[in-house]
């Protein structure tokens, strides 16, 4: 038996918003986290890619311990140790800063190898020509090789954002209340711990589609050939494109030219 | 020939837009340029011809310093390109140092490598904002007019995979003198074209040297070469073979050597 009555209330009859401010916290998480990783990401690939021996190995060692051992491993590290090594209650990391940097150091990680795919994947010629007007490398990466590796990041990246939405459940073990926490904690004395992860999942499905409609606009926008795209998506439906008939009779079959 | 002092360097003011000395260049055990000298004067054409792996591509990289040289010097407009000069020893340049000097020679790729990200008009005007910091509607008439000296105004708003590829090679030339450089390297410009849309790129080519632009032009094109060039270099195995005015190369060689690669392409 599905109790409806407490589905029902915490999807739009509570007053406290409890599963809306969990949801919020959820996503400012995964933004900020996702957002930090990229930018780390981006320097981990630039150091990796240098000739430089002294840049190249501690991006190297950065990434194997981060790809190599778990998250949950990482926040709980990060949240049991710390009170260990500094003995100062005033400069410890409230919880959500804890969940922050565990998820920004162990994105960067993930985020370093796809940077350094996309910058690889941009004709080294790229480089070249932009040296020849007289670029230096900076400049360069920022004008010219970045924005052409952005097409190849972008669809792994998105990737990336829809599994650090998910992977945030992971804060509950140290009691940040996001989705998955709040969902515990609100159904443990009513034992309706099923009915809320049922809500719980819910939220995660909207925050995941939202996303990939957000994915699926910017990737048309990284497209020089997006006029032409959508010129064709805009004439054809899709059962023209894909079954061969249309509402709208053009050219082929339908209509004889004679 | 005066010398003045400027940035504690010494610099040469002399005729000579580009001289290279005795340059020495190896890819692992291969030597790519065993000891070439190039004097290039001011307003002169020089063609580098020869035939494939004979080591003309790489001189010409090494003149703005794309690669690196073992040995040797290269002056561009009497300043050492590249490198500086300490306590007789040569020292490799600052990123900066190299990079001003790059902005003032244009290199044209064979496989043109214009940005694909930027429209035609966007390919000429970005390095002269963002390197020169010079004010945007000013290059963007000035990109405009360059367009329309390759013929290409129309195609300004252009994305280069919309062009063909002569038109991509006019776009770089365009774009590589929006920086109003002091002389223009061309590697194999045409090499990478459909053999009807050759035509169309000398021609610009043709136009830019009867300006009187300094230009170095790497090319297996002889028509032009005869034509425009005022001094022919044949390169094979790394060294320069045979030199001289067009008709002392092509009409009367000396070399066993220029006269069997001569043979061969006609």
């Amino acid at each position: 038996m599905f109790r409806w009555d407490i589905f029902l209330h915490f999807l739009y009859q509570d007053p406290n918003l409890f599963f809306l401010q969990a949801a919020w916290t959820t996503l400012w998480i995964s933004v900020i986290a996702q957002a930090c990783g990229v930018i780390i990401g981006l320097f981990l690939a630039l150091m990796r890619m240098s000739r430089f021996p002294l840049l190249t190995w501690p991006a190297r060692a950065y990434i194997w311990f981060f790809r190599g051992s778990p998250l949950l491993v990482q926040v709980l590290l990060l949240y049991n140790g710390l009170p260990r090594l500094i003995q100062n209650p005033a400069f410890l990391l409230p919880d959500w800063a804890c969940v922050l940097v565990a998820f920004s150091l162990n994105e960067g990680a993930y985020m370093s190898e796809i940077t350094r795919a996309g910058i690889t994947s941009v004709d080294a010629g790229q480089m070249e020509a932009a040296k020849s007007l007289g670029m230096r490398f900076p400049l360069a990466m920022r004008r010219i090789v970045l924005p052409q590796a952005a097409r190849v990041i972008v669809p792994p990246l998105g990737n990336e954002f829809n599994n650090m939405l998910k992977t945030t459940s992971i804060a509950s073990v140290i009691g940040l209340n996001e989705l998955t926490h709040t969902t515990s904690l609100l159904g443990s004395p009513t034992f309706t711990v099923f009915e809320l992860l049922v809500l719980a999942t819910l939220y995660y499905l909207f925050l995941t589609t939202i996303w990939g409609y957000i994915q699926n606009w910017i990737e048309k926008r990284l497209d020089p050939d997006r006029l032409t795209k959508t010129d064709l998506s805009e004439k054809k439906g899709w059962t023209e494109r894909m079954l061969g008939f249309g509402s709208r009779t053009r050219g082929g079959t339908l209509v004889s030219g004679r | 020939m005066s010398i003045e002092q400027a940035n504690g360097n010494r610099i040469m003011r002399t005729d000579e837009m580009v001289r290279a000395e005795q340059i020495v260049k190896h890819f692992g055990r291969l030597t790519v340029l065993d000891g070439v000298d190039l004097s290039v004067k001011r307003g002169h054409v020089v063609v580098v011809i020869g035939p494939s792996g004979s080591g003309k591509t790489t001189l010409l990289r090494c003149i703005n310093h794309l690669e690196k040289i073992d040995s040797g010097r290269i002056y561009i407009d009497g300043q050492l390109v590249g490198y500086r000069e300490v306590k007789g020893r040569l020292v490799e340049d600052k990123e900066a140092a190299i990079a001003r000097m790059r902005s003032q020679v244009g290199f044209v790729f064979q496989r043109f490598n214009l940005f694909p990200h930027l429209t035609a008009l966007e390919n000429v005007t970005e390095a002269p904002i963002h390197v020169l910091h010079q004010p945007r509607e000013e290059v963007k008439e000035r990109a405009m007019a360059l367009l329309t000296k390759v013929g290409l105004a129309e195609k300004a708003d252009a994305y280069p995979h919309k062009l063909s590829g002569g038109q991509q090679q006019r776009v770089a030339i365009a774009r590589a003198l929006a920086m109003n450089p002091k002389l223009m390297l061309f590697d194999e410009a045409t090499s990478a074209l459909d053999p009807e849309l050759v035509g169309e790129v000398l021609k610009v080519m043709r136009q830019l040297a009867e300006e009187g632009m300094t230009m170095v032009v790497v090319t297996h094109e002889m028509g032009f070469a005869r034509d425009v060039a005022d001094h022919v270099i044949f390169m094979d195995k790394a060294v320069i073979v045979e030199q001289g005015t067009p008709e002392q190369v092509f009409d009367h060689c000396e070399n066993e050597r220029t006269r069997a690669f001569l043979g061969m392409i006609r």
